[in-house]
């Protein structure tokens, strides 16, 4: 009952808040979806003790779903150590975010809705992360699409904001094309698609090969890949990652809910809720960590470029899935879950930051000009502060263990891929102190860039979004410290119980607590030079940023262009697809199959009756003169058919 | 169950006693029109509710057909009055009984003028759609069939839009030319069986060479209906043309009477062709649903956007069904039904709008939400459900479908499901551009909110999908037996496609 309870109030919720939406009951709408969240949220607590502490696992079975011939997936909610971790992030982060909207959203006339379709989303997320089986873990996958589309949109008269959600819904469907045939696949090889079957018997179908396009390609392997590929759009992960900042167009408390703490780490939680199935494909494993480093890497760069201070956060938050996947794919599991909960704190705290930080400075989003404000808003200005030493992974902050972790478990792979993802970690951890510094000095510091207008209302923001900010805050400073024995620590094995599964040669995991000390130094070396050099650039020798891009101008044009994926995806992909339909349907419709069709069969027979009927002039000299003709060549034919013979 | 009295004629026929009253109003014209939309609606929600206990009395744990009645017609020919239902045509059945009424209350006020005529127009379709689903002998299938069209051919003739005429004989010629090669294969079915009755003729093995001719000839029949790439240009022309009713009922019902065929003639009675020509089919449904969704987004005209994307969906269909395996066929009827409710309300939306702008062109919209949040709340769920999205009725069958795909050949499932992304994209692109934005037309600023009326068309639809999405097993369970007797019947006239399912 609590378990059906944790996942069904946040819908009831949705739902009431809906009907309250039509009639304009603002208030009721926040009272019913916050105290429902808030509900969830204990509950959730009162699991989490029970399942992860307890180590008691339980799977409540609701009913068949769909079910034809042996395809059968169920409606089943499933609670062990995996989903309880989920259960506490999202419903935590969420609960914070509902209470934050009901002060950030107070000048908004939609109110009910916003509300209706945050718990809507928390509903959908938390489908996903209690799902039994990839069907209806597919189910929450695109629900929480959808709740994204919708938020995204919220603004909808505004056409950058109806744009970005489209776009993200479109990208993710990429994504979701290859999680629909990795359940194809899943469902080809294991003849089901249950979590329980399909773990059970990933060790003996390792060796299988299966079809896939007219190739014989290992099972296993083929699976791993699409199923990432589904992950590669729900997180972001480069190549797949455009929907992301664009998405930033959504309000801010969408941003920190959806967009950082909850729905983009979804593939992460797929990756580890697969590892009893991915661990016996070590080639996607490999393809996961290369993708997982190279996004981590290149969503930095992109970040240290950016002006708008949601996007910045936005690639920030690109590039630490980056690390939670990298350290998925060297079998750090745990690790990556560690992350993922301890980033849902800190990066939830930056992005209801910035949005106080945007409600104080009249809707500007923009760091060139703000500056100068952290004297009229200190407790915003300490949040940031502490979220970002967080995000940098300074000593005692919850990132400090959580990326130290994942670092010393990509070295302890000792892997080729491993040292790869290890090397450019490193690099993206100096690159994220300096983006970090870069933000802050730039919003909170110097001299006010702002008009005179808007710096006169600038304003702490009420207590109803400084509170949630406490909580998160008191999350980004603890959770590391006290969750680290628990995720990765000494209690690991038995904390995870069966919910994670790491082949006993995969010892990244293990030897990740022995590697040398320069290993474990070098990340807050980099950090502190990382923020050193922005206090530098940006504090001090303030012309120096812009002598820098000048001297490396492609480069600079690159990182701040963001690679010009959106350009290329916009030549290769969007543009054709429109040109390709016009032509079809003009050329092939119309022209081909229209013109040798209906059109032109009609045409022909019209024009062939035409025909006959000129022959019928009405004037006797042409009769006669066919006539004529016609006794003329009756007679020839006669006259040479016998002369023949 | 056995009903003393024939409840499945009386349900097939009620319809046309409908008529029968609506020839009987006397009056000026304004009575005339409202009384002929009462009496239609009465005897169409009347007839919906006697064909409600064959649903509840439907016992979907036997095989076979229920309901059946027998009749001498021809006698001594082999061909006489046979109707029955199975778990594959019962929903069908239900879906027309379902679909008209909606229909007719959608022409309350758009349709003005010869409103008598155009509701008995309706009803006699209505007549024609249960009885087709309905009969068991293959003559009588035809003549339904065929009879169908006339109805159809009026309403878009007579109450379509400005290029009624070209499309009504583009629509009547396309399914004409399929028609006569079916009728010639069943001519000579006949011949080789001596009976009509269906039945039997499933019972009946046709010789190996036969079976390729006569599965063609029902091929050109029922590829036009679905229809099929490349015949399928008549849909576009026709659903433009087509009054709001009329797209309704034709999306909704009529596309699914070649799916039906394939289902009842060509896969039980031509199983060996069937085997063989499965690499067409789904190369031609592949085509149907890229090229189609491609040309979709390059449409400008909402309701063109929208019967294209219908050909794209029921592409789907024919692939499932040509899949044969459990789980395809299972998909490809849970889709026809599924986009028999969700493109009805689809077109309806669109009809909605137009009413109010009486244009279809998307680029005269936008901002729509704001003027209208109801609707903008009904038409957005039933875009979420043509792109499939789980929880509705639009995702079952697309994936049980994806799921037979498979198991046929993984570079089919590979095709098909960029059909959900493409889907994604000109189904949201549309909504985007006609809903949300600001308001750019004076005229968008000044559309009434949505009525009553519209509300109590909206609702059993999307309460209807979301049912079938949440709990499909309602449709699944009842169709099951009927697909597994079909599926035996296949392997054992020896199919290797069969081996595993």
């Amino acid at each position: 009952m609590i378990y059906l309870l944790i996942v069904f109030l946040p819908l009831f919720g949705a739902i009431i808040a809906g009907f309250l939406g039509l009639y304009h009951r603002d208030r009721a709408a926040e009272l019913v979806t916050v105290s429902a969240l808030l509900l969830s949220l204990l509950l959730s607590v009162v699991t989490f003790a029970n399942v992860a502490i307890g180590g008691v696992s339980e799977t409540v079975n609701l009913g068949r779903w769909i079910s034809s011939g042996s395809f059968v997936a169920n409606w089943s909610l499933r609670f062990d150590t995996l989903t309880a971790v989920m259960l506490i992030v999202v419903t935590g982060v969420s609960s914070m975010v509902h209470i934050y909207s009901i002060g950030y959203m107070s000048h908004d006339s939609a109110r009910a809705r916003f509300m209706s379709y945050l718990s809507l989303f928390t509903f959908a997320m938390l489908m996903l992360v209690t799902a039994d089986n990839l069907v209806q873990m597919f189910f929450g996958w695109e629900g929480v699409g959808v709740a994204s589309y919708l938020l995204i949109g919220f603004w909808y008269k505004k056409d950058s904001a109806h744009a970005a959600a489209m776009k993200a819904f479109v990208v993710n469907r990429v994504g979701d094309f290859g999680f629909a045939l990795g359940i194809l696949a899943v469902y080809a090889m294991f003849g089901s698609v249950e979590f329980d079957v399909i773990f059970a018997q990933s060790s003996v179908i390792a060796a299988a090969d299966i079809s896939f396009l007219s190739y014989q390609l290992p099972a296993l392997e083929v699976a791993g890949i699409l199923l990432f590929i589904g992950a590669m759009g729900k997180s972001a992960q480069l190549g797949l990652h455009t929907w992301l900042p664009d998405a930033m167009e959504g309000p801010t408390p969408v941003s920190a809910l959806i967009h950082a703490a909850t729905m983009v780490t979804a593939g992460v939680f797929m990756i580890c809720r697969l590892s009893p199935m991915l661990e016996y494909a070590p080639f996607a494993l490999d393809v996961i960590t290369v993708v997982g480093a190279l996004t981590a890497i290149f969503a930095a760069t992109i970040g240290m470029t950016q002006f708008d201070i949601k996007r910045v956060i936005a690639y920030s938050t690109c590039s630490q899935l980056g690390y939670m996947f990298f350290a998925a794919g060297v079998s750090a599991y745990p690790a990556a879950m560690f992350h993922l909960t301890t980033h849902a704190f800190f990066k939830a705290l930056l992005f209801l930051g910035a949005g106080s930080v945007i409600h104080a400075m009249s809707d500007e989003q923009d760091l060139r000009n703000m500056g100068g404000i952290w004297k009229k808003v200190p407790v915003t200005y300490v949040m940031m502060w502490i979220g970002s030493l967080a995000l940098a992974g300074f000593p005692f902050f919850a990132g400090y263990y959580s990326k130290d972790m994942i670092l010393e478990a990509a070295y302890a792979a000792d892997s080729a891929v491993g040292g790869m993802a290890f090397w450019l970690g490193c690099l993206a951890a100096f690159l994220t102190a300096f983006y970090s510094w870069r933000l802050l000095i730039m919003t909170f510091h110097g001299a006010p860039r702002a008009s005179s207008k808007v710096m006169a209302h600038v304003h702490e923001s009420p207590r109803v979004m400084t509170l949630p900010l406490l909580i998160l805050a008191i999350g980004a400073v603890f959770s590391g410290w006290l969750g680290y024995e628990l995720f990765v620590g000494h209690d690991m094995k038995q904390f995870w119980g069966s919910s994670i599964f790491i082949l006993p040669t995969n010892l990244a995991m293990e030897n990740a607590h022995h590697v040398p000390t320069w290993v474990k130094l070098l990340p807050i070396v980099l950090a502190t030079s990382g923020v050193a050099l922005a206090v530098l650039f940006y504090g001090y020798l303030t012309s120096m940023p812009a002598r820098i891009a000048a001297l490396f101008r492609p480069v600079y044009l690159l990182f701040f262009n963001k690679w010009y994926f959106d350009e290329l995806y916009d030549a290769i992909f969007v543009r054709p697809a429109v040109r390709i339909g016009k032509y079809l349907w003009q050329r092939g419709d119309k022209d081909t199959i229209d013109g040798f069709g209906p059109d032109g069969i009609s045409a022909f027979v019209y024009r062939l009756s035409g025909v006959c009927s000129r022959v019928q002039t009405g004037f006797v000299f042409h009769y006669a003169f066919v006539m004529l003709i016609g006794v003329v060549v009756l007679i020839t034919w006669y006259y040479f058919r016998f002369e023949g013979v | 169950m056995s009903v003393s009295w024939p409840i499945l004629s009386i349900v097939t026929f009620m319809p046309l006693a409908g008529v029968l009253f609506l020839l009987m109003i006397r009056g000026d014209e304004h009575i005339l029109a409202r009384n002929s939309r009462r009496v239609a609606l009465w005897v169409s929600s009347f007839t919906f509710f006697l064909s409600l206990p064959l649903l509840f009395g439907f016992d979907s744990t036997i095989i076979g057909y229920q309901f059946e009645e027998k009749a001498v017609w021809l006698a001594g020919t082999g061909i006489g009055y046979h109707i029955g239902i199975d778990g594959i045509s019962m929903p069908f059945v239900l879906l027309s009984t379902l679909l008209t009424p909606l229909a007719i209350l959608a022409s309350w006020k758009a349709i003005a003028h010869r409103v008598r005529e155009y509701m008995i127009a309706f009803l006699v379709l209505e007549t024609m759609m249960v009885g087709m689903f309905v009969s068991l002998d293959m003559l009588m299938f035809y003549l339904f069939f065929e009879a169908v069209l006339i109805p159809m051919f009026l309403i878009i003739g007579i109450w379509g839009g400005s290029r009624r005429v070209y499309a009504a004989f583009k629509f009547f010629l396309y399914t004409l030319l399929g028609s006569v090669l079916m009728l010639v294969c069943i001519l000579v079915m006949y011949v080789d069986a001596g009976t009509t009755d269906i039945p039997a003729l499933t019972e009946h093995q046709f010789a190996g060479s036969m079976q390729t001719w006569l599965f063609l000839g029902f091929l050109a029949s029922f590829a036009v209906k679905v229809p099929m790439w490349p015949v399928h240009t008549w849909l576009p022309d026709a659903h433009v043309q087509a009054p709001t009713a009329g797209s309704m009922i034709l999306a909704g019902v009529l596309l699914k009477m070649g799916g039906y065929g394939f289902l009842r003639f060509s896969l039980p009675m031509f199983p060996l062709a069937s085997e063989f020509f499965a690499p067409l089919i789904f190369t031609m449904s592949i085509i149907a649903v890229i090229y189609t969704s491609l040309v979709a987004l390059a449409q400008t005209d909402m309701k063109k956007l929208i019967a294209y994307s219908s050909v794209a969906h029921m592409g789907f269909v024919t692939i499932g069904i040509f899949t044969m395996t459990e789980q395809g066929i299972a998909g490809a009827m849970f889709q026809m039904i599924s986009h028999g409710l969700v493109s009805a309300a689809l077109f309806f939306s669109v009809g909605v709008i137009y009413d109010r702008l009486h244009t279809r062109e998307i680029s005269a919209y936008g901002g729509v939400a704001a003027v209208m949040p109801r609707y903008a709340v009904f038409f957005m769920f039933m875009m979420l459900a043509s792109v499939g999205l789980p929880g509705t009725s639009g995702f079952v069958g697309e994936m049980l479908v994806l799921v037979g795909a498979w198991h046929a050949s993984s570079w089919v499932a590979f095709f098909a499901a960029t059909g959900l992304v493409l889907g994604a994209a000109y189904m949201l692109w549309l909504y985007r551009r006609v809903m949300f934005g600001a308001i750019i037309n004076d005229e968008v600023k000044a559309m009434e909110p949505m009525q009553m009326r519209e509300f109590s068309i909206f609702l059993p639809l999307s309460v209807l999908v979301l049912l079938f999405g949440v709990y499909p097993m309602a449709l699944l369970d009842v169709m099951a037996v009927s697909i597994q007797f079909l599926l035996d019947g296949l392997s054992a006239s020896g199919l290797s496609v069969l081996a595993a399912r």
